[in-house]
């Protein structure tokens, strides 16, 4: 998967995390009947703001591969408590994309060298130093006198 | 020949694509020696400026030799050395006769396009999207550069590419940031964004006597290059810009602010209002992050000035309107009218007074061009400033 195709497929999940997330706030009876939850209604909803949660996340973040991994591990409670096979089914595609994304993403965001610092305080641009150039460069100062 | 390409969001690529031609008489095909990656470049790269197709080839710092010059350009000959500022500018119309060469009326080819989004069309730029004209860009081995017998400026050969090439768009936008500040012995002026527009608007405020300089960056290599220039670092991660600034003018708030900062402020939980920014624009409900601006009308001193070379592109949210008017604050922007400037600021190279090559933190090859984009974004290894070789 090439980076902004890894990128595009983060901020589609970013949206399906918030949208699935209010579905589980707004109809927790809903979501537990469609998939077969073995959990309390107060359960799905908090289900529904870790989804809303990783989706911010993911959509606010330039490092989105952890925000990413978080669902991976969010999958891994869905599946957990989830009894039926189609729904499980369609977690295992879900679960599938999420880790492809993660791990392309993780690639990506590495950073290509470790931090050093590099000292620039001798780049002035001047000829002088620069507290004697201020001023220098002001037409009158270019004038005969 | 190859170029880099514009192929989607955090997408470039070295490309081998068809050679240019001469299109127009007044054209002239320069085969570039140096070419540089502009912030403005990390817009495009990071998706924020609309108006990109597929195969777009990027880049508008770039100077080279003149190879082909078409039948009615007069101007140049064949083996001059030549830097092209990133606007294309027709010189005849009335916008050019006044000097105002970003808001040229003639270049920009998609100026319906452009009508429609920004209310008049602008100039055309080189690699800077179809709402600028679409023009190829300079970040390859040949360019094609249309209205060749006006733009392009003449470089002697005693002055290297690293000290020239930034008169085609940083250098002069660093001083038109400074200059349309009317700077005056007494001001402070503080400077937002010590990238390399920031770097040389603060050499520029320098030259141009202000008694103090400040310099708002959070990554310590940007702040040390800031204090060698004569600024006063403010590293916006470790203390409150606007006390800082408050303490530095007793109170009176700087004098003149400088946005050199553009669409992408930063984010971070210091500042919510970036936070609120950035889930704005995840939704597509604003395109720019306002930060800087709503922080220099904050702090700036009443009657003061505001200067924007920062690009925005777009919409943005939460503007302190009321501060701004009643603060009696002036605001200038605009795209860099750089052939009003070129001239004067060669004279000053080569005089000494400024050795533009300071900036300059990495030189590579146009094959390290993708690489070097995502290293400059992400602010790595000491990156400041790329220029790449052909």
């Amino acid at each position: 998967m090439h980076q902004s195709r890894a990128d595009a497929v983060a901020s589609g999940l970013g949206f399906f995390s918030i949208a699935l997330g209010l579905t589980e706030i707004v109809a927790p009876r809903l979501v537990k009947r469609a998939a077969g939850m073995r959990c309390s209604e107060g359960m799905v909803r908090l289900h529904g703001v870790r989804e809303i949660a990783t989706g911010l996340g993911l959509l606010l973040s330039w490092k989105r591969a952890p925000w990413v991994w978080g669902r991976v591990a969010g999958d891994a409670i869905d599946v957990a408590s989830s009894r039926r096979p189609a729904a499980l089914v369609a977690l295992a595609g879900v679960t599938a994309l999420d880790i492809t994304t993660a791990r392309q993403l993780s690639r990506d965001e590495q950073p290509a060298l470790p931090y050093t610092y590099h000292d620039y305080s001798d780049r002035s641009g001047f000829p002088r130093p620069a507290a004697e150039m201020r001023g220098v460069g002001r037409i009158e100062a270019r004038l005969p006198t | 020949m190859k170029a880099l390409c514009w192929h989607g969001k955090k997408d470039i690529r070295c490309d081998t694509v068809p050679d240019p031609q001469i299109e127009h008489p007044r054209d002239a095909i320069v085969k570039v020696s140096s070419c540089a990656i502009c912030g403005s470049d990390l817009h495009l790269f990071n998706g924020f400026i609309p108006g990109m197709k597929r195969g777009d080839i990027v880049g508008h710092e770039f100077m080279g030799e003149v190879m082909e010059v078409g039948s009615e350009n007069a101007k140049l000959k064949v083996g001059d050395r030549v830097v092209v500022p990133f606007t294309i500018i027709c010189g005849e119309c009335e916008q050019c006769r006044r000097g105002n060469f970003s808001v040229c009326e003639r270049t920009n080819r998609n100026r319906a396009l452009a009508d429609k989004v920004f209310g008049h069309s602008t100039a055309g730029l080189f690699g800077y999207t179809h709402l600028t004209g679409g023009y190829a860009g300079g970040q390859a081995e040949y360019v094609r550069v249309p209205y060749a017998d006006v733009g392009p400026v003449k470089i002697p050969a005693g002055v290297p590419d690293n000290q020239a090439l930034f008169l085609g768009d940083i250098f002069p936008t660093g001083w038109q940031a400074a200059v349309q500040c009317d700077i005056q012995p007494e001001d402070t002026v503080a400077i937002w964004g010590a990238g390399p527009v920031g770097q040389f608007t603060i050499r520029a405020a320098v030259l141009l006597g202000a008694r103090q300089v400040v310099a708002v960056d959070r990554v310590p290599e940007r702040l040390s290059m800031a204090q060698a220039g004569g600024a006063i670092p403010i590293n916006f991660e470790h203390e409150s810009v606007i006390e800082r600034l408050q303490d530095l003018t007793a109170g009176k708030g700087p004098d003149k602010c400088i946005d050199a900062v553009g669409l992408e402020a930063h984010v971070g939980l210091k500042h919510p209002d970036t936070i609120y920014d950035r889930a704005k624009q995840a939704l597509m409900l604003e395109s720019d992050r306002a930060h800087v601006l709503r922080e220099m009308i904050y702090v700036c001193r009443p009657a003061g000035v505001l200067s924007v070379p920062g690009v925005y592109g777009g919409l943005i949210d939460k503007f302190p309107i009321g501060a701004l008017m009643q603060k009696g604050l002036t605001v200038r922007t605009g795209q860099t009218h750089v052939n009003k400037w070129a001239q004067d600021l060669l004279r000053r190279i080569v005089e000494g007074e400024i050795d533009p090559s300071f900036v300059v933190t990495h030189n590579a090859t146009l094959e390290d061009g993708p690489a070097l984009y995502k290293t400059f974004r992400d602010k790595e290894d000491g990156c400041i400033k790329v220029v790449l070789t052909p």
